[in-house]
């Protein structure tokens, strides 16, 4: 299975197909029954998937790392399997070279050799990541290949997506019952996980751009489901151009990657390259900042993260598979994917600033701000998703590799079912997302999706032992903001994400508090879905609040199955330092987070701060931060208004004067100039030349025609004098100039 | 030398031939002649083949083969135009004229 492994994006593609062809003809609202077995399929291979991974041995030295790796696909791996003298020699020079222009930066000459002799001495085997291409064209030199490269974290995202991508086409086939395009929405939804996993599974960093495409192609068109709207439809655009702005980012990161690499598309090629120092630091600092503005679109960073709450005008299922378990986590997978490049591009290791951790710790604080002045539940959550993704790109930016992939793990579970929950609400609540005017008191009348609420809101602010805790931590240990042993320490990155668990705490009672207490505020008769919503909402609670213990202290498989060892991942010679659990961090940040629930609590639960209440009315600063809040911090003012106004409004000045006057001139003038030429053309050209030259042809030919006519008898034995005679003549010239 | 005198005789031959070839009106002796020009080849042929080996007797054979040929689907053109016109006065066909 795992070098079949390009079955599994295969099936939904498949899917997608089907239910483009036959989806209507099975009846209205039976289109499903093409997505859910597919997915579910596809689901149970990539659970053998994961099996075969773990159950598979690693390498003792590096030509067992890449013994599994088609020679085709990487030109590392054939150096490192056709024996290290002769390549050792080539890295040294290059290594050299680049050492030259930058200085420092370069880690040990001969790291292989290292490794070898550290795995000699049995610490760690090497992981052997199964790599499978075929070749998708030829340009001149260039081969572009496209194909899949297995190892423990593609194998945890197939394992993430598919689950929830099943759970998640349960789920609608009961909330979009009878929607009039319902067909089109399972098309979608198949194309999106077919494209996801193939953005999961790319091979080289072309194939990673096309699926990330994809995946935005099916965003937009899924949050643009119900575009009668004009809200709806301008969200889609927004998240679509949105995104575009990071995807230039994400194209000139690709291109400077394939040709510091040695024009070589290869993820693992560019990681190696990266990691044994033979790509100039300069060019990995350019292409990782280039990198972050694509992170910072996709997986809603600060400043580009305006588009992901108005994403929310999808359907809400949409919002859980996409806009919080597995589309907007891509940025964080292409990180990943290629963290060598951000490791040495962005000096990660010993230092405590860099622009990955700063824009994550940022986002981090200030998405969690915005939840709090939200109305529409899910909004809340959507900045909740803004947050914890912000959690995500700092832990990759202070070198907690692994916590950032075991965050993206547990978010996708309780987040989806955070995502699910609100759905489920808002399914009774006669379609509407606002907790504030339209819900309250919810508890009893939805128990099951409220005691999954609970569990996912529990689990989101990080406490004990539930899985957000466990990841939230490591991220906080990775930090070393306490002077603890991590890859470097990073202070500022460590009090923004302790602040922010703390307000993730409070603003999730506040959801609680408007959705499931006090009195129902909306119309109508809220009642408890059925079966196919609230099973998953139990399943996704259940696995939000177990999925934690994958990676427990002491135990720690998630970190050994995940996490690469070898060339093509910075080691610990280079730096990076695995967190070890801290109980001073695990202390500090549930203390935050019962804080922060504690206040909220006691805000809205027991009204213990009725002088707060109202506070924002009276006191100018708060109301001034408040509105700063609703208004988004201004933030689609800048875009739409100051950016977009200030370049459209002179360009447009600009355009018209030039139309007026350079244009109009051009054009008048060229007219003018036409009317004389043409003249001129008429009289002397046409009339005299072409015209001449045309009887001329005629006449010449009429009159040729008719003297050859002459030729013409139709008596054979003409054509044969005439032919001897030119044959005669031409052995005539023949001898005369050859004898 | 003898060569010569085979040369000599062939262009003969061939001069006949074409001179049949152009002048004849007679469908018949057109094709006579054709065979004319094809043995003046042949005898060169043979003749360069004394010198240069057994080749010039085999492209004769050849040659011989297919003149027969020839000759046959010649033959039975002429028998159709005469079928068709009475006549095989090629000075009354020009139908090539279109």
């Amino acid at each position: 299975m795992l070098d079949k492994v390009w079955i599994i994006p295969a099936l939904p593609a498949l899917g997608f197909l089907l239910t483009l062809c036959f989806g209507k003809r099975l009846g209205p609202s039976r289109a499903h029954f093409i997505g859910i077995p597919i997915v579910g399929v596809a689901f149970v291979l990539a659970l053998v998937t994961a099996g075969q991974w773990m159950a598979r041995d690693g390498a003792l030295d590096e030509r067992g790392a890449v013994s599994d790796i088609q020679q085709s696909c990487s030109r590392e791996a054939t150096t490192i399997s056709s024996g290290g003298a002769a390549a050792g020699d080539g890295t040294a020079n290059e290594g050299s070279t680049a050492e030259g222009g930058t200085g420092g930066d370069v880690v040990s000459a001969a790291p292989e050799a290292t490794r070898a002799a550290e795995s000699g001495g049995g610490t760690e085997e090497l992981t052997r990541p199964v790599i499978r291409c075929l070749s998708w064209w030829h340009s001149g030199p260039l081969q572009f290949d496209i194909g899949t490269q297995l190892d423990g974290m593609a194998v945890l995202l197939l394992v993430v997506v598919t689950t929830i991508s099943l759970l998640v086409h349960v789920y609608s086939s009961d909330y979009v019952n009878g929607d009039r395009r319902y067909t089109h929405y399972f098309a979608f939804l198949s194309l999106f996980t077919a494209s996801m996993l193939f953005f999961v599974l790319a091979e080289n960093t072309l194939q990673m751009m096309v699926g990330w495409e994809l995946v935005g192609v099916c965003s937009f068109a899924l949050i643009g489901h119900w575009w009668e709207e004009k809200p709806n439809s301008d969200a889609a655009l927004k998240a679509f151009l949105t995104n575009r702005v990071g995807d230039v980012g994400l194209m000139i990161g690709v291109i400077v990657l394939f040709f510091a690499a040695g024009q070589n598309f290869s993820i693992y090629d560019i990681n190696v390259m990266a990691n044994n120092g033979r790509i100039n630091h300069t060019l990995l600092l350019v292409s990782s900042c280039c990198l972050i503005a694509a992170v910072m679109s996709k997986s809603g960073q600060f400043i580009l993260h305006t588009w992901l709450p108005d994403a929310m005008a999808g359907p809400t299922p949409v919002s859980a598979l996409i806009h919080a378990a597995t589309m907007v986590v891509a940025g964080i997978y292409m990180v990943g994917r290629l963290y060598p490049v951000f490791f040495h591009g962005l000096s990660i290791a010993g230092s405590s600033i860099n622009l990955l951790a700063v824009v994550g710790s940022v986002t981090a604080v200030f998405g969690a701000l915005l939840a709090f002045v939200q109305k529409d539940i899910k909004k809340v959550l959507a900045y909740s998703t803004v947050s914890q993704l912000g959690f995500m790109v700092t832990a990759l930016g202070v070198g907690a590799w692994t916590a950032a992939l075991f965050h993206l793990f547990t978010h996708a579970f309780f987040k989806a079912g955070l995502f699910l929950g609100a759905g489920s609400l808002s399914h009774s609540c006669g379609h509407s997302f606002d907790m504030v005017e339209d819900m309250g008191g919810m508890r009893k009348v939805m128990p099951r999706t409220f005691w999954t609420f609970v569990v996912g809101t529990l689990s989101l602010a990080g406490i004990f032992p539930l899985a957000g805790f466990w990841s939230k931590d490591e991220i906080l240990a990775g930090t070393g903001g306490l002077g603890n042993a991590a890859t470097g320490s990073y202070y500022f990155a460590f009090i923004m994400l302790l602040v922010a668990a703390a307000f993730t705490a409070a603003y999730m009672t506040r959801t609680i508090w408007y959705a499931f207490y006090g009195e129902y505020r909306g119309h109508g008769h809220p009642h408890e879905n059925g079966s196919r919503i609230t099973v998953p909402l139990v399943i996704l609670a259940v696995l939000g609040a177990i999925a934690g213990f994958a990676n427990l202290p002491g135990v720690l498989t998630f970190e050994h199955l995940v996490e690469p060892v070898g060339a093509y991942f910075p080691g610990h010679e280079q730096g990076l330092v695995h967190a070890d659990f801290n109980l001073a961090v695990a202390i500090l940040s549930t203390l935050a987070a019962v804080g922060g629930g504690l206040f909220s609590y006691l805000y809205y639960f027991r009204r213990s701060f009725k002088p707060l209440e109202g506070f924002s009315g009276r006191n100018r600063v708060a109301h001034a931060g408040k509105t700063l809040l609703e208004n988004k911090y201004y933030l689609d003012k800048l875009y739409t208004d100051i950016i977009v106004g200030s370049i459209k409004k002179p360009i447009a000045a600009a355009a018209y004067w030039v139309n007026q006057h350079v244009i109009d001139g051009v054009v008048n003038g060229a007219g003018k100039g036409a009317v004389v030429a043409g003249k001129f053309v008429y009289e002397k050209v046409d009339q005299l030349l072409v015209d001449g030259a045309v009887n001329g042809v005629g006449s010449v030919a009429e009159s040729s025609g008719g003297e050859l006519r002459r030729f013409q008898t139709g008596h054979v034995q003409q054509y044969a004098a005439l032919f001897f005679a030119a044959a005669a003549l031409l052995c005539g010239v023949f001898v005369l100039i050859l004898g | 030398m003898l060569l010569n005198q085979f040369l000599l005789l062939a262009a003969v031959l061939f001069c006949v031939g074409v001179y049949g070839v152009i002048v004849r009106r007679n469908g018949v002796l057109v094709l006579m002649s054709i065979e004319l020009i094809l043995n003046a080849v042949n005898i060169n042929l043979v003749a360069f083949g004394t010198s240069a080996g057994l080749a010039g007797q085999v492209f004769a054979l050849f040659v011989i083969t297919v003149a027969a040929a020839e000759v046959g689907v010649g033959l039975a053109i002429v028998l159709l135009i005469y079928r068709n016109r009475r006549s095989i006065d090629l000075d009354e066909l020009s139908e090539l004229k279109g």
